[in-house]
């Protein structure tokens, strides 16, 4: 009990979450379990079972691609404190499009996609919360890759 | 190659007749891009303001406009960092110390420094974009009691193409400046940032109500890093950014760089974003 109300407390400080209804914030709680990676570890592999998705309290994770003959994968992005990482279990086949690794020493709080689906299912109104949060993030994900994609193109040149 | 022949007059102030300076150095600084340190053949040196570019001439190639990336308060030596892009860079960095080019120069508008008195100052800055903007960090620097806080946010491709890095480590180790770098990607390990210059102005700490910032990037990437000051609250006339057209005479004669009424040569690179917003984004001007 005391758990599931430090929980709480974490998720309403989380910018994510922090300006979403109590009551329904209250529903994903029973979801969530707090999270600790040590520097180098996975918080999760490409192609395996998008079962979670995670609320970077503190630290950075590197978002990575891993690359044939390559002992090293590439990082593409770093996602930091007050963001979330992991969209791919909204959308089938649930299954991770990169790695996840904790860049340093990462404090997340972790949810359950599947918990969170089967609520979702019952509950709209917080499917509805959650994919309004989540949108805006995977729009600007969106937005700053194509920006990288012309930075890349137009810096430097003519 | 020996270019005394021109303007054997050195009183001589036509700004469209080149002066020979020699290349005293030549440094290689990441991959297709180098910076020369050239000296006047006649010995006067040739005074310039932060964000000023000179018409660079390869004799029998061409002639090219190139910002200043030195320090303003060194007038013994000139410095010019460049990419090789084109014909006229291309044989340029072929040129070895010891050999002379023509300089034609200095032209356009600098970076204003007085006007950003009291406040922070936030560079905004990717690529050789940090070349037009060193003299400018530099002037700051040596005020540096005449600002707020000092923070420069630098983006490249990757870990190997950071102009200047051994310069940022030194920045970044002095107390009275934040610099922020990031990159495209890097290797599994990497401890530095991976994203896009736009996050950077998100996470750098400066105060938006007292901050002037200026913005040196492509014109494509300076609306996003626009956009990101916005959001953080900097208002459009305490934003500066450069514009970069096909300059040829240097002087407003010949309008190549012209855009709406104003030619970049002489009216710009550096502009006030509040003055060009209504221009900015039209597009094919």
């Amino acid at each position: 009990m005391v758990q599931i109300e430090g929980l709480g407390r974490l998720l309403a400080e989380h910018p994510f979450f922090r300006d979403m209804p109590d009551d329904v914030r209250e529903i994903v709680v029973g979801c969530c379990a707090n999270a600790h990676y040590r520097p180098g570890e996975f918080l999760f592999k490409e192609g395996g079972p998008a079962d979670h998705f995670y609320l970077i309290r503190q630290g950075e994770v590197a978002v990575e691609v891993h690359a044939p003959g390559r002992s090293e994968g590439v990082v593409v992005e770093n996602i930091g404190e007050g963001e979330i990482i992991g969209w791919s279990w909204l959308v089938p086949p649930y299954r991770w499009t990169f790695d996840a690794r904790a860049a340093d020493q990462v404090r997340a709080i972790t949810i359950d996609a599947a918990c969170l689906r089967r609520k979702i299912e019952g509950n709209h109104e917080l499917g509805y919360e959650l994919y309004k949060r989540f949108i805006p993030v995977m729009g600007r994900r969106i937005s700053e890759s194509r920006l990288r994609i012309v930075e890349l193109t137009t810096e430097p040149g003519e | 190659m020996d270019g005394v022949f021109l303007n054997p007059d050195p009183a001589a102030v036509d700004p469209m007749v080149p002066r020979p300076f020699r290349i005293e150095r030549r440094l290689r600084e990441v991959d297709g891009c180098f910076t020369l340190h050239l000296k006047a053949v006649d010995g006067r040196p040739l005074p310039y303001k932060p964000g000023q570019f000179n018409m660079l001439y390869v004799f029998g190639v061409g002639e090219v406009a190139i910002s200043i990336s030195g320090d303003c308060r060194d007038l013994n030596t000139l410095v010019h960092t460049v990419r090789e892009v084109g014909t006229v860079t291309r044989a340029m960095a072929k040129l070895k110390p010891g050999d002379c080019i023509g300089v034609r120069g200095p032209f356009g508008n600098p970076w204003p420094v007085e006007e950003a008195y009291g406040n922070d100052i936030l560079f905004v800055t990717g690529t050789i974009g940090l070349a037009p903007l060193r003299p400018l960090v530099y002037e700051v620097l040596n005020r540096r009691d005449r600002f707020g806080k000092v923070v420069l946010c630098y983006g490249s491709r990757g870990t190997h193409d950071i102009l200047y890095e051994p310069l940022l480590h030194q920045w970044r180790g002095r107390f009275d400046m934040q610099v922020h770098v990031t990159v495209h990607s890097a290797h599994a390990g990497y401890r530095g940032r991976v994203g896009s210059v736009a996050n950077l102005v998100k996470i750098a700490r400066f105060d938006p109500e007292q901050t002037t910032a200026y913005v040196c990037r492509s014109e494509t990437m300076t609306r996003p890093a626009v956009q990101a000051l916005h959001d953080r609250g900097v208002t459009s006339d305490r934003i500066y950014v450069t514009l970069e057209r096909n300059m040829k005479c240097g002087v407003g004669f010949c309008g190549h760089c012209q855009m709406g009424g104003s030619f970049m040569c002489k009216d710009g690179p550096v502009y006030r974003y509040a003055d060009i917003e209504r221009i900015f984004t039209v597009r094919e001007l």
